[in-house]
């Protein structure tokens, strides 16, 4: 703005003019402010940097790191414990298929975690994501940063699909090294009995991994959708494990058999179709479409509630 | 007129402007009550209320965490997003993250802000360490933090960058004199570098210290606002003189025309516009033996209890 303006207005506002009394404790005296600097322009890579932050913050957080630790065992012992029972000739079944190659541990043992301790892990990153920060109360600052509350919950469900992916690609991979480790390499015998190669079995654990992944990432849209509602994490976290497990109670009721197609963990294990010949695509397919669907549901429920909620924490 | 003006720069007038603003929680209760409120820019506001007065709700709804059930408010003359970048915030003290240190804590808080730079974050979060004494424990957990500490450390995240309006709910919250004393100077500091400050504060006596202008909350419901000037206009300032001929000296001061001469342990009135040092001189050249002189301004407190009646206690 033109100086000419601003001397001016302060010569109008000259101070002797004003009683003495008063000039000692008002503004009326101070100089004229500075003009104001230009509107502060959105950075183009404010997204990608909040992001960062919040990979940041979840991948040096113990916590986190403790479950990834946790997960990252569970093929070793799975590994050890059917190398020793293998000896056994009499076995059969899934322990002759491990012990007959490599890469089958992969699979063996996203059998074993991907319907509980898989979750666990994923539902504690996104049940937390949004009732921790409000418990914490770093929620009310975040947001008057301007965090934005639809950019936010970008930003949170990014990173806790990203966690869901390194939860399952830390599982493929201690799976694997404990397999080339343990177990003979080679071609790899498929369910359906005939054999690929040992690249075209890893690009199989590829296509698993993408498709446990997926399946992690429907369940942390569901972990935040509850995660919105509350301000304390271990309800969420503990909201999303009871609807797993209750998922779980209703597979087995045989009369409920009809839900089943709908029921999230119930696709969680339809990974194995990559373990047919050729691949099963229309399961993982309809796997990813029930995947998607949860995913759409949720965010906009999460969204909805969170765009207009007070935050009073 | 130079090619880079800013455009639509924000009106000179207010900082913060609210009208009707009203609150009422689920369950029926009233925090905010069809507030008028109209800070100044370049003032330091104090927004002053005894606990539950709401100006806690007020602050969640100027920066936009809780809706308002009627009412408006805006910051700066600008839409929020815009706004906020230009506004430090503390609000109900100090919420930071337990296992990061002081300096992750503000890097990413930053983050947070899409119109900071990244390249300067890491001398911006230098300089708001060191401006609240913090550049020693700059990397110390969180969690280690002592409430003064985390306190100041809530101030440095409102100085992340350039501001032009800073909102401090009770920001000597948990300081020690000398920190508080700190916080005082810098509110000050910062204030004459042309940034509005708007403080909510129980303590009478600190806003009296920093404040240009207050505004009083009761029960959600503004009772007055104004400069700190007009806000005391209602009462008068006294002189006070301790003097062992007391007689003397009250005949002294009504000759001169003070009123509401009083006699007590000391002799007192207001001095009605006289000076005080012709005042002082009138008392020496009677002869009165002046052991001591005092001008009394009316404090932030009379006025506070004759505003409100029934002094600080929380009303429901
Ligand atoms: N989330 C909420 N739900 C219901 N009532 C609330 C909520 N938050 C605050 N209140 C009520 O609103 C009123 C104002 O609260 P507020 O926190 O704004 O007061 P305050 O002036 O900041 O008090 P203090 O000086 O103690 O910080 C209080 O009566 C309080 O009980
Ligand atoms: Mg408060």
């Amino acid at each position: 703005m033109s100086t000419a303006e601003s001397t001016e207005a302060r010569t109008r506002r000259t101070p002797g003019l004003v009683p003495v009394a008063e000039t000692l404790s008002s503004a009326e005296r101070r100089p004229a402010e500075p003009v104001p600097p230009l509107p502060p322009a959105r950075r183009p890579w404010a997204f990608w940097r909040l992001l960062g932050s919040e990979l940041e913050l979840t991948f040096k957080r113990p916590r986190n790191l403790a479950m990834l630790a946790v997960v990252a065992c569970v093929p070793v012992i799975v590994g050890i414990t059917l190398w020793i029972v293998a000896g056994d000739e009499a076995m059969g079944g899934l322990v002759a298929d491990v012990a007959g190659n490599s890469l089958m541990l992969t699979f063996a043992s996203f059998s074993f975690l991907v319907l509980l301790l898989m979750p666990i892990t994923v539902s504690v990153v996104a049940g937390d994501s949004i009732a921790g920060e409000a418990g914490a109360g770093t929620l009310r600052y975040l947001l008057a940063a301007p965090a934005g509350r639809t950019r936010l919950l970008a930003v949170k469900y990014l990173n806790a699909v990203v966690y869901g992916y390194a939860v399952t690609a830390v599982v493929a991979l201690s799976a694997l090294v404990t397999g080339l480790i343990l177990f003979p390499a080679g071609p790899m015998t498929l369910l359906s009995g005939s054999t690929v190669s040992m690249a075209e079995g890893l690009t199989r654990i590829l296509i698993s991994v993408g498709y446990v992944g997926a399946g992690m990432a429907a369940l942390a849209a569901v972990a935040m959708a509850l995660s919105v509602f509350t301000e304390v994490p271990i309800g969420a976290i503990a909201g999303t494990m009871v609807l797993v497990i209750v998922c779980q109670v209703l597979r087995a009721i045989p009369q409920l058999s009809a839900l089943e197609p709908y029921l999230l963990p119930s696709r969680f294990t339809s990974f194995d179709a990559v373990l047919r010949s050729p691949i099963d695509t229309g399961a993982l397919m309809s796997g990813l479409v029930t995947f998607g669907a949860y995913i759409t549901l949720s965010l906009t429920i999460a969204w909805a509630h969170f765009s207009g909620k007070d935050i009073t924490a | 007129m130079e090619a880079g003006a800013p455009i639509g720069a924000s009106p000179p007038s207010a900082a913060i402007v609210t009208s009707g603003l009203t609150k009422r929680f689920r369950g029926g209760q009233v925090a905010v009550d069809a507030l008028d409120l109209t800070v100044p820019r370049g003032s330091v506001f104090g927004f002053l209320g005894p606990n539950g007065s709401g100006k806690t709700t007020t602050i969640r709804m100027l920066l936009g965490l809780v809706a308002p059930t009627e009412g408006e408010c805006s910051l700066l003359g600008l839409s929020r997003a815009e706004a906020l970048p230009r506004v430090g915030a503390l609000v109900e003290g100090p919420a930071f993250y337990p296992y990061l240190s002081g300096e992750a804590n503000l890097r990413r808080f930053d983050a947070a802000d899409p119109t900071a730079p990244a390249g300067t974050a890491r001398q911006r979060i230098g300089q708001a360490l060191d401006r609240v004494g913090l550049s020693a424990a700059a990397g110390k957990r969180y969690r280690n933090y002592s409430l003064g500490m985390r306190q100041r450390l809530a101030i440095a995240a409102a100085l992340l960058g350039p501001r032009e309006l800073l909102i401090l709910d009770e920001p000597t919250n948990g300081l020690d004199p000398q920190g508080t004393r700190e916080v005082r100077a810098l509110v000050k500091e910062i204030a004459a570098a042309g940034t509005t400050v708007f403080v909510s504060s129980h303590l009478l006596a600190e806003v009296e210290q920093m404040c240009t202008h207050a505004a009083i909350m009761r029960t959600g419901q503004l009772v007055a606002q104004g400069t700190m000037a007009s806000l005391s206009g209602g009462r008068a300032t006294r002189v006070r003189i301790d003097t062992p001929d007391a007689a003397e000296a009250a005949r002294v001061l009504t000759g001169l025309g003070l009123a509401d001469v009083r006699v007590g342990d000391d002799v007192s009135a207001t001095l009605e516009g006289h000076a005080p040092e012709k005042v002082n001189a009138a008392l020496v050249g009677e002869g009165v033996a002046v052991r001591g002189f005092a001008v009394v301004r009316p404090s932030l407190e009379d006025v506070f209890v004759g505003l409100t009646g029934e002094g600080f206690d929380v009303d429901g």
